[in-house]
């Protein structure tokens, strides 16, 4: 545990000089270049990422792309065919995984069905020999931190799904892991009691802070809500990692764009870009845009231009907002938030915005307005 | 096939009953009837009695239930123990080998239960292993012919629980010995008492190897009945069949009170 707090400064708010060296990134989850094939084909391709100690990254992509094959690498259910994992500073590839002290809790929970909450909390302990005595108290908190104590002596199918889960989490944590793996911890839950309970796991992790998380959502809302940063994967590939601000405001590419909050998506060729003030001159049909620049999309290239549905507005934000007319091809009313579909120049744009007292109708040509700092730019992908 | 109308579904519950009636209730009956007969000439026995009862729980009648129950328990307990380990064993090995070992394991109740005892015979009565005229050579007999049964359902068993449970054993911390005793045996617990079950059921009525390879002081109840009815003595053979089959019974019914934990909704 000692390791674990020396590497969270939050943690240790009195050391002077915090751990930083080489293998910094190892000490909380470390992965190098691993592949993993299942009956020879591949499905985690070259993935390489450290995971920060103390911090809740979350792991997004389609069904498929290889997530929970990435958790099973790290609690040591799949060897990988290369690459190395670090846990906490140590190589753990070659170790079985009872040995690495992992937490995991799986999308059904799979609580023993013939133990009790209890005995299932209590399983790692035992496992490991713990005294009696230990046990009992260890236990009693973990069910205390979960809200669970009163339901110790239920089996798991007496539980409802969310009680099922707590327990799911009482029991990975009452080995005091150094990591903490959840496999959509959520999906099985209802859409009240997820939020309920992404606020739980958030202060979960505040009385825990040296607790490396790693989240693994179809969510992109779970993943913004809670993570520090957000890795996205593709066919067993990791495509984007960043915090969650950075890759929500300036996607490195298309697929991150679409997939991590919705994106409004326009070709553009980079016109002119202006260092001083970060923002690139972009030309989309005949119009002539001012969005913030990207270094890697120089003048001359092609790009995408990327604005976040709430970011386009039917009043212009400022003086120097960009203006686009379109023809709008639907409205809908959400309640809370008015959606607005757009076309323009055969794409399709859409807008979100607290509800209109006076909405477009279909088929109205009206302006839309985006202030250049809300519009990024990504590179065209080279095509393979 | 579901059938809606009321009619029909009157008519399908009458050929189940004629069915079971004929094929399951009629012997059964029949045999019942024999046990407790003193003259059987007509179409219904002319005249009842317990003699065949009081014969049965005097003599060598006792030492023949004892033989079976014996022999019963001993080797659907040595079954369950080997086709579990070999289930367990072979749950991760390649589709070939396990498929070679299906076959091993399948091989000894499909051919007749009178050629493996000849088998064992003719292998065991010659040096280095002489089992001929053992008791052991029966215990190998039962044992060979319900380790199929044993072998299949607790690889049907294994293969419906969720690899999961015992991965998140093992994450937290607990090696293959303690995974296996405390989470992959008590989930499999439904499908031992079905192995086992089964296999003493199958024991207790076994004749045809027994009957090739059993010593003098070890008769078992079927073969006390064969050799009874052979002589002649068909109500004697009905008394003993009804003990067999009660005895059987009483033993199944207590296997299946077991409470069991690991139950699913
Ligand atoms: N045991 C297995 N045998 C063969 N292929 C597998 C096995 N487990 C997973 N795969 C394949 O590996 C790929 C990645 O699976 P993985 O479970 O990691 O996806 P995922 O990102 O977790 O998807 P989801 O969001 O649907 O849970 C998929 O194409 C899947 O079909
Ligand atoms: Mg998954």
């Amino acid at each position: 545990m000692a390791e674990a707090v020396l590497g969270h400064p939050a943690a240790a708010p009195g050391l002077s000089v915090p751990f930083i060296g080489p293998d910094a990134a190892r000490r909380g989850i470390g992965y190098e270049g691993i592949a993993v094939a299942y009956k020879g084909t591949i499905v985690l391709a070259d993935f390489t990422l450290a995971v920060r100690p103390g911090e809740i990254m979350a792991l997004i992509g389609p069904s498929g792309s290889g997530k929970t094959t990435a958790l099973r690498v790290t609690a040591g259910f799949v060897r990988p065919l290369r690459g190395r994992v670090h846990i906490g500073g140590r190589d753990v590839t070659d170790l079985p995984p009872y040995a690495r002290s992992i937490g995991m809790v799986v999308q059904n929970y799979a609580l023993f069905p013939h133990m009790p909450a209890y005995e299932n909390v209590a399983f790692g302990l035992r496992a490991r020999g713990a005294q009696e005595a230990t046990i009992r108290e260890q236990v009693a908190a973990c069910l205390r931190m979960v809200g669970m104590e009163s339901f110790a002596k239920r089996y798991p199918r007496e539980l409802s799904g969310g009680q099922q889960q707590r327990v799911a989490i009482a029991r990975a944590l009452a080995i005091r892991p150094e990591v903490l793996l959840l496999d959509e911890p959520l999906s099985a839950l209802d859409a009240q009691i997820r939020l309920t309970m992404l606020e739980e796991l958030s202060r979960l992790h505040r009385s825990l802070p040296t607790l490396t998380v790693i989240y693994v959502t179809h969510d992109q809302t779970e993943a913004l809500t809670l993570a520090d940063r957000i890795g996205i994967m593709r066919d067993g590939r990791l495509v984007a990692l960043g915090d969650c601000q950075g890759l929500y405001r300036r996607p490195p590419n298309r697929f991150a764009a679409e997939f991590l909050g919705r994106a409004n998506l326009l070709p553009v060729t980079v016109e002119a870009e202006d260092a001083a003030s970060g923002l690139a001159r972009v030309r989309f049909g005949a119009a002539s845009l001012m969005v913030r620049r990207n270094p890697e999309a120089t003048a001359g290239q092609a790009a995408l231009l990327c604005i976040r549905p709430h970011d386009l507005r039917l009043e212009p934000p400022g003086p120097s907002a960009n203006s686009l007319a379109a023809s709008v091809s639907e409205v809908r009313w959400k309640g809370d938030l008015h959606d607005i579909g757009f076309e323009i120049g055969g794409h399709r744009l859409r807008l979100t915005a607290a509800p209109l007292r006076t909405p477009p109708e279909a088929g109205a040509l009206v302006n839309c307005y985006f202030a250049p700092e809300d519009a990024t730019l990504i590179p065209e992908e080279r095509r393979g | 096939m579901l059938v809606w109308s009321r009619a029909g579904r009157a008519g399908a519950w009458a050929v189940l009953a004629l069915l079971v009636g004929v094929i399951y209730a009629l012997p059964a009956i029949i045999i019942i009837l024999a046990s407790v007969t003193g003259q059987w000439n007509g179409v219904l026995p002319s005249h009842f009695t317990l003699r065949h009862y009081a014969n049965a729980l005097h003599g060598s009648s006792a030492a023949m239930l004892r033989a079976s129950i014996v022999t019963g328990l001993l080797a659907s307990a040595l079954a369950l123990v080997n086709g579990s380990w070999a289930a367990l064993a072979l749950r991760n090995t390649r589709p070939l080998p396990r498929r070679v070992l299906d076959i091993v394991f399948f091989i000894p109740s499909a051919v007749p239960s009178v050629s493996v005892g000849l088998g064992l015979l003719v292998a065991f009565s010659r040096p280095p292993v002489l089992l001929n005229g053992t008791l052991a050579i029966v215990f190998v007999a039962h044992f060979v012919l319900v380790s199929a049964y044993s072998y299949g359902n607790v690889s049907a068993g294994l293969a419906r629980i969720t690899p999961e449970y015992e991965q998140i054993a093992e994450s937290l911390g607990a090696r293959p010995w303690y995974r296996l005793r405390h989470v992959t045996l008590p989930l499999l617990m439904p499908y031992l008492i079905a192995a086992f079950s089964l296999s003493f059921a199958l024991s207790m009525g076994e004749l045809g190897a027994t009957v090739m390879v059993y010593p003098p002081g070890w008769v078992t109840l079927p073969v006390g009945i064969f050799g009874i009815t052979d002589r002649g003595a068909v109500f004697d053979g009905s008394a003993l069949t009804v003990l067999l089959a009660v005895t059987a019974l009483a033993v199944l019914i207590a296997l299946s009170r077991i409470p069991i934990k690991a139950a699913q909704r």
